[in-house]
């Protein structure tokens, strides 16, 4: 008999008041004789339901996987005993794929494997590639990413939040949350032209500067959205449900979440300030002044409150980005890797040969390797580039930190209840996109 | 649950690290854990190489649980965090394989980049770093179903993208076949003739009464140790 990690509180025999004060509720099964009597249960512990163990399975189809994840579960009455995850429903060789395409091919192939973090992938892959190619891009660019990635934080974050909520019972918070991510992704079809597959990036720059106005409507956005999220707070960090289903969910300790790997929110929760954004920046994020929000007790409840507070940590990163925002070029004055304008490829020669070279043969980096990483809505992020002096690189690995955090789901959901084991999948944000590729 | 101000790690250094700038391509200063490595270990480290102000390590392939050991342990390196396990596969067929470890100590602020190399060829077998950094569990199980390497020690490696009946491969190897090797019509025959019970792994049918419940003739194989799979 496996031991319960929430002990089921079962109140036991004398009818009358308990010691609150209150009438006490019996629970009451059928005697011998006919009658109604009190069950013969120890109190703190559930009943014995027999040692008959079960095998459930959930998914690969199924609404609170978030995707195509399956889980098979060993069950002792309700309780987890042993739970063997299987991944790689979704696996099409995205790193096979990048082996065959040139650098800026490979950027639409990011968009797609976390797809709610799309702009923030486009950054993260540029970066890597900037670092291979040994190009430092310009001041307006570097802010324009930091504005991209960090819209594309809000985003992802929107849907954690607006899903867990629907797992775990709360449906308002999506709907008011989903309005707000629509308006992000109204404000990235303005800059880019696309929605969810943006493909912003390119190597050495972007692949568009923002439209007139632009500013004004993300302005717009900063000042409304802290609104939403305040209500989605009132909603859920106090409520009754969200509290008895979350609080104590799922815990693991810092040293436990180290050693599996965990990385972004979910180590954050339990106690380790690891950001990469602070630990190893990038983009300037040492000039931004934000604060990295750590929990305590590192259960669902905390992962909730730390991406909570992120939300919050981004917009005061968008409105210093929007102070700090530059003029001037957006793309580097690099011929290596950026196309000649539109203009002088159909009208000289000389930029029309430089157009087709690098768009047939594609840049070429110096050989050598980069392993660059960012923090992304789920955690650390990295791209490991091997060039070997051609224009399409040997390897091209992704560190999906979903994945690596998924890892640890048999630590975290044996010996709680089933039903908790939703709550914990949820808690992990994960985008089987990217966790398969 | 606290907002605070950023605290790293316990030993964090007062400086606040930067965004690199003008890194060159080689050279330029080491991670200081390659000379305590080579200090340490003179056998095992094999070379040290600074490519785009990122600190490589080769080390023997046989000894890396031992150097691994040693980085997560000692009180001046404490590398805690295993970010990633993968390896590199070369066009030219003459370069060994390598495989790479990425390392992360967040009360220092390093990144350390381990390799072994491993003669094509040869058995290509690496030691599990699994007893130390519980992360490497997927991660090893994903180098060897991508490439084929072996992890001894690892306690479950099993396929992990690829499905366990897989037999066609390790698809990140340059010599897999880009365009499948067999007919549509003959890959939905495969398809068809799999057998039901590979949708549970043999650990998975011992559970409860699903065992009982195949028809004799699996239970027979299954008792006799064949891995389930198509």
């Amino acid at each position: 008999m496996a031991t319960t990690k929430r002990t089921v509180e079962v109140a036991v025999a004398t009818a009358g008041m308990g010691p609150d004060g209150r009438l006490q509720r019996t629970p009451l099964g059928m005697g011998a004789d006919g009658t109604l009597v009190a069950p013969e249960v120890e109190h703190g512990y559930p009943p014995e339901l027999g040692g008959e163990h079960m095998l459930i399975n959930i998914g690969p189809q199924h609404p609170a996987t978030h995707g195509v994840l399956r889980l098979v579960l060993e069950l002792d009455g309700e309780t987890v005993v042993r739970c063997i995850p299987h991944v790689g429903y979704l696996h099409c060789g995205f790193e096979k794929i990048g082996e065959y395409r040139q650098y800026n091919q490979i950027i639409p192939w990011t968009d797609r494997e976390d797809y709610l973090n799309s702009p923030g992938n486009n950054c993260a892959f540029a970066l890597g590639a900037e670092r291979l190619f040994g190009i430092e891009i310009t001041p307006r660019c570097t802010v324009l990413r930091v504005i991209a990635m960090e819209l594309s934080r809000i985003m992802s974050h929107l849907v954690w939040m607006g899903t867990t909520g629907i797992d775990i019972g709360a449906f308002t918070p999506f709907l008011w949350l989903f309005q707000e991510r629509e308006r992000i992704y109204d404000l990235f079809e303005q800059w880019i032209g696309a929605r969810l597959t943006t493909s912003l990036t390119r190597v050495g720059g972007m692949g568009a500067d923002l439209p007139a106005g632009w500013t004004n409507m993300l302005e717009e956005f900063i000042r409304t959205f802290p609104k939403t999220l305040d209500e989605a707070d009132r909603m859920l960090t106090k409520n009754a449900i969200w509290v008895g289903r979350t609080v104590g969910i799922g815990a693991l300790t810092a040293e436990e979440a180290m050693n599996h790997g965990l990385t972004g929110p979910m180590v954050r929760a339990s106690g380790v300030a690891y950001d990469v954004r602070k630990d190893f920046p990038y983009l300037d994020y040492e000039t931004y002044d934000f604060d990295v929000p750590v929990g305590t007790r590192g259960d669902v409840y905390d992962r909730y409150l730390v991406r909570l507070e992120e939300m919050r940590q981004s917009v005061r990163i968008l409105k210093q980005a929007l102070e700090r925002l530059p003029e001037g070029p957006v793309n580097v004055a690099d011929p290596r890797v950026i196309l000649p304008p539109k203009h002088k490829a159909t009208s000289e020669m000389e930029s029309m040969i430089h157009h087709f070279k690098v768009v047939m043969e594609g840049p070429r980096p110096p050989v050598g390797e980069a392993y660059v990483a960012v923090e992304s809505p789920k955690g650390e992020k990295g791209y490991y580039m091997v060039s070997d002096g051609t224009s399409k690189p040997v390897r091209w690995r992704i560190r999906p930190p979903a994945f690596v955090n998924l890892s640890a789901i048999p630590k975290m959901v044996e010996g709680h209840l089933l039903s908790d084991v939703i709550a914990i999948n949820a808690s992990i944000d994960i985008v089987m996109g990217e966790i398969d590729r | 649950m606290s907002t605070s101000t950023y605290f790293a790690g316990s030993a964090a250094p007062g400086e606040t690290p930067r965004t690199p700038r003008g890194v060159p391509h080689r050279g330029g200063e080491p991670n200081p854990s390659a000379g305590a490595l080579q200090a340490r270990f003179p056998g095992a480290v094999q070379r040290v190489d600074v490519v785009w102000g990122e600190t490589t390590v080769v080390v023997d392939a046989a000894q890396v649980l031992d150097v691994v050991r040693w980085l997560h342990d000692d009180p001046q390196q404490r590398y805690e965090l295993l970010a990633d396990v993968t390896a590199v596969e070369f066009r030219d067929p003459e370069q060994p394989l390598e495989v790479v470890w990425h390392l992360r100590s967040l009360a220092y602020r390093r990144f350390l980049r381990l390799k072994g190399l491993l003669t094509k060829g040869a058995p290509l077998r690496v030691p599990s770093v699994w007893p130390i950094y519980k992360s490497a569990d997927w991660l090893e199980r994903e180098c060897y179903d991508m490439f084929g390497i072996t992890f001894d020690g690892h306690p479950d490696l099993r396929r992990i993208l690829m499905w366990e009946g897989y037999r066609e491969g390790h698809p990140l190897r340059k010599d897999f076949p880009l365009r499948g090797r067999f007919s549509r019509s003959e890959q939905l025959r495969q398809t068809l003739a799999a057998n039901p019970e590979a949708r549970y792994s043999m650990e998975e049918l011992t559970i409860a009464e699903a065992f009982t419940e195949l028809p004799l003739e699996v239970r027979k194989r299954l008792a006799g140790g064949e891995r389930t799979g198509e």
